[in-house]
């Protein structure tokens, strides 16, 4: 997962028209469409074609089939794998441990993030050194970190090796079924920090000083100005890590394939890796489809609500 | 967050503590925030260089360190090959991201057309789809192509990427029209204004785009483990993953360990040289959209 390029709103995207010496130069040019911008947006609209527009309507198509991919018949099933799917408890199950993963994830990723890009926003010693150490895990491929933390999280490993010098009990990181899901939340948050921070540091230095000097002149405490102006105007950023964290724990796929395979008891079974297992491993791919649909359908309610619900029009 | 008064509290408390004090006290605190960022990593070099004797052992520096761990993997597993196909098949892409998304960028950026806002709509809408529900047709539109076990799996479909066509139209609008139109005058076709004069200005933005996808494309696991089996097509990341989860390592933590830092190298030096070209990649895509 990049996290980058996803996620994003049209929200302002489109922002500014061309100015008026471009629309002076168009009008020069007798206003009438040129043809090079057909050539040279044709390679993308065939791969638009190709590799997006088709897969898309192939995906609904197969929803309401079945194909073991292997035979050529697929006959129609109608909303028969969706009915399955409603009913089916390891898909119910996989929902339910991404909302524990959310649960445990959103909070601490906002929390470290925020505070890590507090203190890097400050003249501090080392600062170059201490983004690379937070920035490093965000550029590691998340498959290599979870074969990483397979052995920290290990019953013998490093993280209950202190434990035990600490006079502590050892914990079931990957072994407990209470324990399994919020264990790789905290890794997947240990992971993306970096990335997230970055996002909080470049709203924080958007803020013009001269809120800050204004309100300091009034009177107002360091602890006042944090909670009047930069909180209010990190509204934006905010929104955006919420987002992209609900994306990201929709999309765990990775972590639990590696370190768990969705155990132990299907409490690390994510709704990625359920649909991977389906499709790959027992060749169900109308289901696996059904899977991928509702899962998109999902995300993009669940989002939504939360852009609608977060969102707060802030003025200075 | 509620409690200011309990927090003023705090920080009354704190300033009446000396300076140097409180200093010491903020940068053990952040070195230590620091150190747990970087101990899985310091975990991972060690371990590859440690012998089976201290596999077991707490201390960070091998007493004996021992590059048997490398061997094994170069007996084990082809690895090297795996790194050259990382290399091919990113390089490619990322060379092919750059020229087809810069060349709609500048269709939609500068040139005037019937329909450019659609399609600019459009590729706006294609980021919003989450990439699960393409999963599944993708691979089988690999393999009805005939393309399972192959370089084009991999390569094709990422060939062109909306991200990078959004960022570059954004860069590109800015490029003042004066130069643009002198290049016409001179009578440059739009392809050579593209590349001789839009190119050189956009540099940033192409690095920018550059790392992201050969990063991402580099990092990913799913993807390659779906469409290549064969192991001559893997890439590095899918091979040290399967090798890690997989019999062949036979439970050697040293060897999984040795095989991953070879994985997570490549990346390390690329964002060591390209630092603040993340920065930028991040800030252009968080805080404006």
């Amino acid at each position: 997962m990049t996290g980058i390029g996803r996620g994003r709103g049209a929200r302002g995207a489109a922002g500014g028209g061309p100015d008026q010496r471009q629309l002076a130069a168009a009008q020069r040019d007798t206003g009438r469409s040129n043809p090079v911008g057909y050539l040279f947006t044709l390679p993308y609209l065939v791969f638009f074609a190709v590799f997006t527009a088709y897969p898309l309507g192939f995906a609904i198509y197969l929803t309401f089939h079945n194909w073991n991919i292997v035979r050529p018949d697929r006959p129609f099933v109608g909303l028969r794998n969706f009915e399955r799917l409603f009913s089916d408890e390891l898909f119910w199950r996989a929902l339910y441990n991404t909302v524990i993963f959310l649960a445990v994830h959103i909070p601490l990723q906002i929390a470290v993030a925020l505070l890590l890009a507090v203190v890097l926003n400050q003249r501090i010693v080392a600062r170059g050194f201490f983004r690379v150490s937070f920035f490093l895990p965000y550029v590691t491929s998340g498959a290599i970190i979870s074969l990483i933390w397979l052995r920290l999280y290990a019953d013998d490993g490093l993280l209950n090796q202190v434990l035990v010098q600490l006079g502590l009990g050892k914990v079931g990181w990957l072994s407990d079924p209470r324990v399994a899901m919020p264990s790789i939340a905290i890794m997947a948050t240990w992971k993306n920090v970096g990335y997230y921070l970055m996002i909080f540091l470049a709203s924080l230095q958007a803020i013009p000083a001269q809120l800050y000097e204004e309100a300091h002149l009034n009177g107002a405490t360091q602890w006042q100005r944090f909670r009047y102006i930069t909180f209010p105007l990190l509204n934006p950023a905010f929104i955006l890590v919420v987002v992209l964290s609900t994306i990201g724990g929709f999309s765990l796929f990775v972590e639990p394939f590696v370190m768990t395979a969705g155990g132990p008891l299907d409490s690390t079974l994510s709704l990625v890796l359920y649909l991977y297992q389906q499709a790959f491993q027992f060749l169900r791919m109308g289901y696996a489809a059904a899977i991928g649909l509702v899962l998109a359908v999902l995300i993009f309610l669940v989002t939504f609500v939360q852009r609608r619900y977060l969102e707060k029009e802030v003025g200075y | 967050m509620s409690l200011p008064t309990s927090s003023y509290a705090l920080q009354r408390r704190l300033k009446s503590w000396p300076l140097a004090f409180r200093r010491l006290l903020f940068y053990a605190l952040l070195l230590l925030g620091a150190l747990t960022f970087l101990m899985p990593f310091l975990y991972m070099v060690s371990t590859s260089l440690k012998g089976v004797r201290e596999m077991h052992t707490m201390n960070l520096i091998p007493r004996e360190p021992t590059l048997d761990h490398f061997k094994a993997v170069f007996t084990q597993i082809p690895i090297g090959r795996a790194m050259l196909n990382s290399f091919f098949v990113y390089g490619l892409q990322t060379a092919s991201v750059l020229v087809f998304s810069s060349i709609v960028g500048y269709a939609l950026a500068r040139l005037k057309f019937f329909g450019r806002e659609f399609i600019f709509n459009i590729i706006l809408l294609t980021m919003m789809i989450p990439g699960q529900l393409l999963l599944i047709p993708l691979y089988i539109l690999i393999v009805q192509f005939g393309w399972a076990d192959s370089y084009q799996a991999l390569i094709v479909p990422g060939m062109v990427s909306a991200f990078g066509i959004f960022l570059f139209r954004q860069n590109f609008k800015t490029i003042p029209q004066e130069l643009i139109d002198a290049a016409h005058v001179d009578g440059a076709t739009e392809l050579q204004i593209l590349f001789r004069i839009v190119w050189p200005l956009s540099l940033p933005s192409l690095i920018t785009v550059g790392i992201f996808t050969f990063m991402g494309g580099w990092n990913d696991f799913l993807w390659p483990s779906i469409v290549n089996r064969e192991l001559g097509v893997q890439t590095l990341t899918q091979m040290v993953t399967l090798y890690g989860i997989g019999g062949q390592a036979g439970g050697q933590t040293g060897a999984v360990m040795a095989s991953s830092l070879l994985a997570v190298v490549p990346m390390v030096i690329v964002y060591l040289v390209f630092q603040r070209y993340y920065l930028e990649g991040i800030a252009s895509t968080g805080v404006k959209g």
